[in-house]
């Protein structure tokens, strides 16, 4: 392939994978900036986002685009309970001490995926894409005649994948008006800032945790529905989107949303250009180079609030 | 104790041309038809064989259908009265697809399970993961995994692969069809790991020595999810796009391929194992129709079927389409699978010549299996005929190229044997026992 088309591809590959990382570290990043707790466990909220959509889908049956919908609808929703309840059940009862949340969460991570082997299956398992075809897409050269177009071989993407790239933002835009417009917004700052003066102002904190828990999950499993059209419902899915949420938390800044977005993109594309110039494995090694350079030189991340 | 069974006027070459018309009388003779012999011939106590499955991991798909068509074979085996008159017991441990998990498995079954043999593994890293413990526990070790690891001597006499043909025989009776059919410019993608090393570095050679050559080796490690960007590195020049993939995201390879060409690109020559476990009518697969695969059994019940392939269809319980009969959405692994069954029936062959009795005939029992040499198609081989190289302790047998019509795999051409003939790389039988 030419290097222009070549590098077009690698962008929009790189989009897609970005726009669904965004979300899912977003998650991430709710989660450890209002609570503290490290949450081992969200890769495999991701992974119930992605079975929950194969579920339902399969339950509705009708068309795929109906039952994509109820499942965008539903497995966030699902998720979001689940773990709103292991937040009730496991991590309030550790005082969400943050070693013992972390030790709390692996144990969660294991439970989750087992049971999950155990009811779904050890299968890869697709979910239909509401709508997808490909759309070639054209590039440009000097020829004799001047500047014209011609389309590429390979140079291409589907209905689906733009979709999921304009999804995103939406979600994001949606997300942020929540945090800064809204009472529960309010409410979600206030603990963010400082438990203690919060549960001083009557704020139900431990509601409040219970609350962010699940609505960090979800965003993880909205991530997943979006991406299971895609690839497809694994059990196993879940250790990737982990440590690359981990990786884009760790260099936006815990806790900055700001950061967190930024650099989901960042990663994202990155991951996307570098597996296509050179080799995925390269695209990690310099991920987690990048992770512990922003450890050494900047620890509290490229966005994070400095603290004291 | 080599060829003693077909000495005589019976060179090897006859035997083979002959094993077609052979087959029917094979099939009659294979399983007679006494029912439950009640054990006669020995002890009541079970043969316990132990299977290595691959329930978890990325090959359960495969495991699944390896562990169905084991009980199947083991059920026919033991209607029939069983090995040496006493019943088979099957001891399946899953081992996770995970290598240090297999050879962990491989202990239990020799220390803990106290079963006679070790059998049924596929995927190439947990045999050569499991193979070097099951050496040095003396433990006969029988795989069922395709890959060149057995006949290329890096494993142990204690391994031995009678049911299925390896990589390296495979892709060398497949590239004259490749290079006269499809084109000489070849870009190869694969897994990376072990298996896919085998089609890389085989592949290369026997299209090498058809006057062709590959323009580029694509590996991708078999736990990918996204495959577009890979695509991006397949040469434009390219005339057959030759892909092997495995592990759960198959069909997200191979919809994101048809999506990367769409219409346009290289013919398309596949090993079936990209597809394995997939229906080839889903959705978003319609640019397969008219590309190749190699099977090592036909998946689609074919026309010209012999009754024995019938009988092993019926048995292991899939129709007409390769899926389960239970579930028409539970597509089988067919290509691979049948290889458990023939298997089993090596190792059965094995004992009976053997006199096994327990344990302490181990030894006796790899001799015996060594000894096998010629496989004739029928009930107990229904993929067709076979020669065992006993040196090497790997099979050799008929490939199968496939064309997608209509969205169902049609034979188009079935290899000879000796098509899959190489030098021997190794003689086990010097290592001692």
């Amino acid at each position: 392939m030419e290097f222009g088309p070549h590098l077009m591809l690698a962008m929009l590959e790189g989009l897609v994978q970005a726009s669904v990382l965004t979300l899912t570290a977003l998650g991430l990043s709710l989660v450890f900036g209002v609570m503290r707790v490290v949450n081992v466990a969200h890769g495999e909220f991701f992974m119930l986002g992605a079975v929950f959509a194969w579920w339902i889908t399969q339950a509705i049956g009708a068309s795929p685009a109906l039952g994509f919908i109820a499942a965008l609808l539903l497995a966030p929703l699902l998720v979001g309970l689940i773990a709103a309840l292991s937040d009730w059940l496991v991590l309030r009862r550790v005082e969400y001490d943050p070693e013992r949340t972390i030790v709390a969460t692996i144990g969660l991570l294991y439970i989750i995926q087992q049971l999950t082997l155990m009811s779904f299956g050890p299968d890869a398992r697709p979910v239909p894409p509401p709508f997808n075809s490909r759309i070639a897409l054209p590039w440009f050269e000097w020829g004799e005649g001047g500047l014209s177009l011609y389309w590429p071989w390979g140079l291409s993407i589907t209905s689906y994948k733009l979709f999921v790239i304009l999804a995103a933002p939406v979600v994001l835009a949606a997300f942020w008006l929540v945090m800064a417009r809204t009472r529960l917004g309010l409410v979600l700052r206030a603990t963010r800032i400082d438990g203690e003066i919060a549960r001083a102002f009557a704020i139900p904190v431990e509601k409040v945790y219970a609350l962010v828990f699940g609505i960090g999950a979800a965003l993880a499993a909205l991530g997943a529905v979006l991406v299971v059209p895609i690839q497809q419902a694994h059990y196993l899915m879940g250790g990737d989107p982990l440590l690359l949420s981990f990786i884009v938390v760790i260099i936006g800044g815990l806790g900055s949303l700001r950061g967190t977005v930024l650099a989901a993109v960042l990663i994202g594309m990155s991951d996307g250009i570098i597996s296509v110039f050179f080799t995925p494995t390269l695209a990690k090694i310099i991920a987690t180079l990048l992770v512990a350079m922003v450890l050494v030189f900047r620890p509290e991340g490229l966005f994070g609030e400095r603290r004291a | 104790m080599k060829k003693k069974s077909l000495s005589g006027a019976l060179t090897r070459r006859n035997v083979l041309k002959g094993a077609a018309a052979l087959g029917a009388a094979g099939a009659a003779t294979a399983l007679p038809g006494v029912a439950r012999m009640a054990w006669a011939g020995g002890s009541d106590q079970p043969i316990r064989i132990g299977f290595q499955v691959h329930r978890t991991g990325i090959g359960a798909t495969y495991g699944r259908w390896y562990e169905r068509v084991t009980n199947a074979a083991t059920r026919v085996i033991n209607e029939a009265g069983g090995i040496n008159g006493r019943p088979v017991e099957i001891i399946a441990e899953d081992d996770g697809t995970d290598p240090k998990r297999g050879a962990e498995v491989v202990e239990k079954f020799a220390n803990q399970h106290e079963c006679d043999i070790a059998y049924g593994t596929l995927f190439s890293h947990v045999v050569i993961g499991s193979a070097p413990r099951a050496g040095e526990l003396k433990i006969p070790y029988f795989v069922v995994s395709e890959g060149h690891h057995v006949a290329s001597g890096m494993l142990n006499r204690y391994t031995l692969q009678p049911g299925i043909t390896d990589v390296k025989s495979q892709v060398k009776a497949m590239a004259p069809f490749v290079a006269e059919n499809l084109g000489r410019k070849v870009t190869m993608i694969f897994p990376d790991f072990a298996f896919g090393h085998n089609h890389r570095d085989f592949f290369s050679e026997a299209i090498a020595a058809q006057g062709g050559e590959v323009l580029e080796k694509i590996a991708i490690p078999p736990t990918e999810t996204s495959f577009t960007k890979y695509f991006a590195r397949i040469p434009r020049d390219t005339e057959v796009l030759y892909h092997v993939m495995v592990g759960p995201s198959v069909l997200t390879f191979v919809k994101e391929m048809g999506e990367f060409f769409g219409g346009a690109g290289p013919a398309l020559f596949g090993f079936i194992d990209s597809l394995e476990g997939v229906d080839i009518a889903t959705p978003g697969l319609e640019f397969l129709e008219g590309s190749y695969f190699w099977e090592g059994m036909p998946r689609y019940a074919q026309p010209d079927d012999p009754d024995y392939v019938k009988y092993y269809r019926e048995q292991v319980g899939i129709d007409d389409n390769g899926a389960s009969v239970d579930d028409p959405k539970d597509v089988s692994t067919n290509a691979h699978m049948f290889a458990c069954w023939e298997t089993l029936f090596a190792i059965k062959k094995g004992m009976e010549d053997a006199g096994y009795r327990g344990p302490q005939d181990r030894a006796a029992l790899i001799e015996a299996v060594e000894a096998i040499d010629i496989m004739l198609p029928g009930r107990e081989h229904p993929q067709g005929a076979k020669v065992f190289n006993g040196k090497t302790h790997q099979v050799f047998g008929e490939q199968y190229i496939s064309r997608v019509k209509n969205a169902r795999l049609e034979v188009q051409h079935r290899t000879a044997i000796e098509e899959g003939f190489y030098p021997d790389e190794v003689d086990y039988t010097k290592q001692p026992l």
